[in-house]
């Protein structure tokens, strides 16, 4: 093994990566360009389609309520809805989104209520649809307000305090300092987006450099040069894993501008700082560091594993039809670290992929645990090195580089 | 020098089990000598040179370029050797100084002597014109051209030519053969593998026909004129092969 010739076979291959579009979109451009579009474009559609839906009255029908006055006046005092005559293919109208909501108040209503019988207002909707549940939410508010002015009325009758109904209060308070809520709310995402985007930024050199270099007929020429087999792979395996770490870092640093420029402009209606019931996203440095610092065995890992998977590949085409599958293998054990409830255990730090999308969930919250850090760096280091040494076997046998 | 020693090359495949696509070869190439390696399609030529060229291990036997073993020093023959066949493209974003840069950095190099050795191939092979220029975008001719400076970059004592005049045009093709007998006057040890009978009679100093992966018989253009009685080379490789020949269909 040499240095030097690893080294001439880096900077050869970093010149032709340097030149060809497929690599310079997924490991420069993709990163430069996914977060800021998705954080600050998604979320500032998303929420001026919510404002203008909340700006709209949502039609609303009434049945019934003609023997209860007072009902149907609460109902006729809410703001901002639209009350429009009842028809009777009311479902049809909410199902064609012509009404949101349709308030039901059951017959003799009022004189129910005035005996103190139980009696029910039904709101029909359209689940999950935005303007339905506006529309709902409204009615829902003020029949509540209405409710509680009746219980208050009662009891003012029987001469009764409010306490009677109320005997305590139940109220949360966050002691978590708002670094460790940020973490927990999006540390997960960050692991899996760095972890994602190690992948599909070694992805295309891992081809190109292989299966790209037979398809081209470049195969033979450089095997026919003195550099040992053992020096070609790791040369070439040295530029696979500088694109991957070049996406992650990207990314990683796009990440932390988008989300600044958006709590900054209010994109994402994080509101202020020091409102309880707003998300306030705090991520130090030092854990986007030791994030990074995780996905170096991980860019390892797949680094050489592409490598070794796409050299059996005689074309672009057919490596690409075998890395496309192992983008789920990525993806699913990521994924699984984001679901609520999920939390690290001595088993799981030896899980790959999975290890470490758990432990960037834990290190964005700041929460170190250096018991399972070591776990997960070496275990994940063993696996890379693993991976490395098939890379290297795979290069040295015929029947892989010679495939017909 | 090349001598070869009994080479065996053979490959597993699932239908038709171990096939023998060199069998037992020997033959040895003088320097400043062409040894022609004249055969059928698939008779053997491109495994044995790739053997020669250390881009294949033998399963049996060895070979000695340069006094270095292909099994033993397989990266010391390879600095020893110039490669060329059909198979070897150019790396086509790379621009035709920097493929011939790399192979001359590959071959050790050092920066003063690559530079020395670039410009003097580049004048001796004109191509001073497309030095810039990236590999995808030259015509055949330059492609040919580089690749040659590619193969003679490091000055090898030996250079081996898989085909090379394959798929070339005629006037591609003298280059290549006009440099072929640059390098025997250069008292390099050429072999060269080829199909085609006239090149042979042009340019060899020693015949070799290979058939099934054996090598059926060996001399000069005389001996083997004199050997089968005929005057004819075409007439003589079909009476050589023909009690060995199974076409490719039915192997």
């Amino acid at each position: 093994m040499s240095l030097h010739s690893i080294g001439i076979v880096y900077r050869k291959e970093l010149t032709e990566a340097l030149r060809d579009r497929r690599t310079l979109i997924s490991t420069i451009i993709v990163p430069l360009l996914l977060f800021p579009v998705m954080i600050v474009g998604f979320a500032s559609v998303a929420s001026t389609l919510v404002d203008k839906a909340k700006e709209e009255s949502p039609k609303v029908m009434i049945l019934g309520g003609d023997d209860s006055p007072a009902v149907l006046g609460e109902v006729k005092k809410i703001e901002k809805i639209d009350i429009v005559p009842p028809t009777s293919d009311w479902k049809d109208q909410i199902v064609n989104k012509e009404v949101r909501a349709v308030v039901d108040i059951p017959h003799g209503f009022d004189s129910a209520i005035a005996q103190q019988q139980q009696e029910t207002v039904k709101i029909y909707t359209y689940e999950g649809e935005l303007k339905s549940g506006i529309a709902a939410g409204r009615i829902e508010k003020h029949l509540d307000e209405y409710r509680d002015t009746v219980v208050k009325d009662r009891l003012a009758a029987k001469n009764l305090p409010a306490a009677v109904l109320k005997p305590f209060e139940v109220k949360q308070q966050n002691v978590a300092p708002p670094e460790k809520v940020g973490g927990a709310a999006i540390g997960g995402l960050i692991g899996y987006m760095v972890i994602l985007l190690c992948f599909t930024g070694a992805m295309y050199p891992a081809m190109d450099l292989t299966a790209g270099e037979k398809e081209r007929g470049t195969m033979e020429t450089i095997l026919s040069s003195p550099v040992s087999r053992s020096d070609l792979v790791l040369g070439k395996f040295s530029l696979v894993l500088s694109a991957s770490l070049a996406t992650a870092a990207l990314s990683v640093i796009s990440m932390g501008v988008s989300f600044w420029a958006a709590q900054r402009f209010n994109a994402l209606n994080f509101g202020n700082p020091n409102d309880p019931n707003t998300l306030h996203i705090q991520i130090g440095l030092s854990a986007v560091l030791s994030v990074f610092l995780m996905a170096i065995p991980i860019a390892v890992l797949f680094s050489a594993a592409l490598l070794t998977i796409s050299l059996f590949a005689k074309t672009y085409k057919e490596a690409q039809s075998y890395l496309t599958p192992m983008t789920f293998v990525v993806v699913i054990p990521a994924v699984a670290a984001m679901l609520p409830g999920v939390d690290l255990t001595p088993k799981l730090a030896l899980v790959p992929i999975l290890s470490v999308s758990l432990l960037c969930k834990e290190l964005v919250a700041s929460t170190y645990h250096w018991h399972y850090i070591s776990i997960i760096f070496a275990s994940t280091c063993v696996y890379a090195a693993a991976a490395l040494f098939i890379a290297i076997k795979m290069f040295q046998r015929e029947s892989v580089l010679f495939r017909s | 020098m090349i001598e070869a020693r009994s080479l065996c090359k053979s490959f597993q495949d699932k239908k038709r089990g171990t096939i023998r696509a060199v069998d037992h070869v020997s033959f040895t190439c003088q320097p400043g000598q062409i040894y022609g390696l004249l055969g059928a399609n698939g008779a053997g030529k491109t495994t044995t040179l790739r053997l020669l060229a250390t881009i294949l291990e033998p399963t049996d036997g060895t070979a000695i370029l340069c006094g270095h073993d292909v099994i033993d020093e397989p990266e010391k023959v390879r600095a020893n050797v110039g490669f060329l066949s059909t198979a070897t493209a150019l790396y086509p974003r790379l621009t035709a100084q920097e493929m011939v840069e790399y192979f001359g950095r590959l071959n050790g190099l050092d920066e003063p002597t690559l530079k020395k050795r670039l410009d003097a191939i580049f004048d001796r092979l004109d191509m001073n014109s497309f030095r810039d220029r990236r590999c995808d975008k030259l015509s055949t001719g330059m492609k040919q051209k580089t690749s040659i400076a590619r193969t003679l970059v490091h000055d090898p004592p030996i250079m081996i030519f898989d085909e090379p005049t394959l798929g070339l045009d005629i006037m591609t093709a003298r280059t290549i053969t006009a440099f072929i007998r640059e390098c025997r006057d250069a008292g390099k040890t050429v072999i060269f593998s080829t199909h085609i009978m006239s090149e042979v009679e042009k340019l060899c100093d020693t015949i070799g026909i290979i058939q099934s992966g054996k090598l059926l018989t060996e001399g000069t253009l005389e001996q083997l004129r004199a050997q089968h009685g005929e005057h004819d080379l075409e007439e003589i490789f079909v009476r050589v092969v023909a009690p060995h020949y199974v076409s490719e269909g039915t192997n």
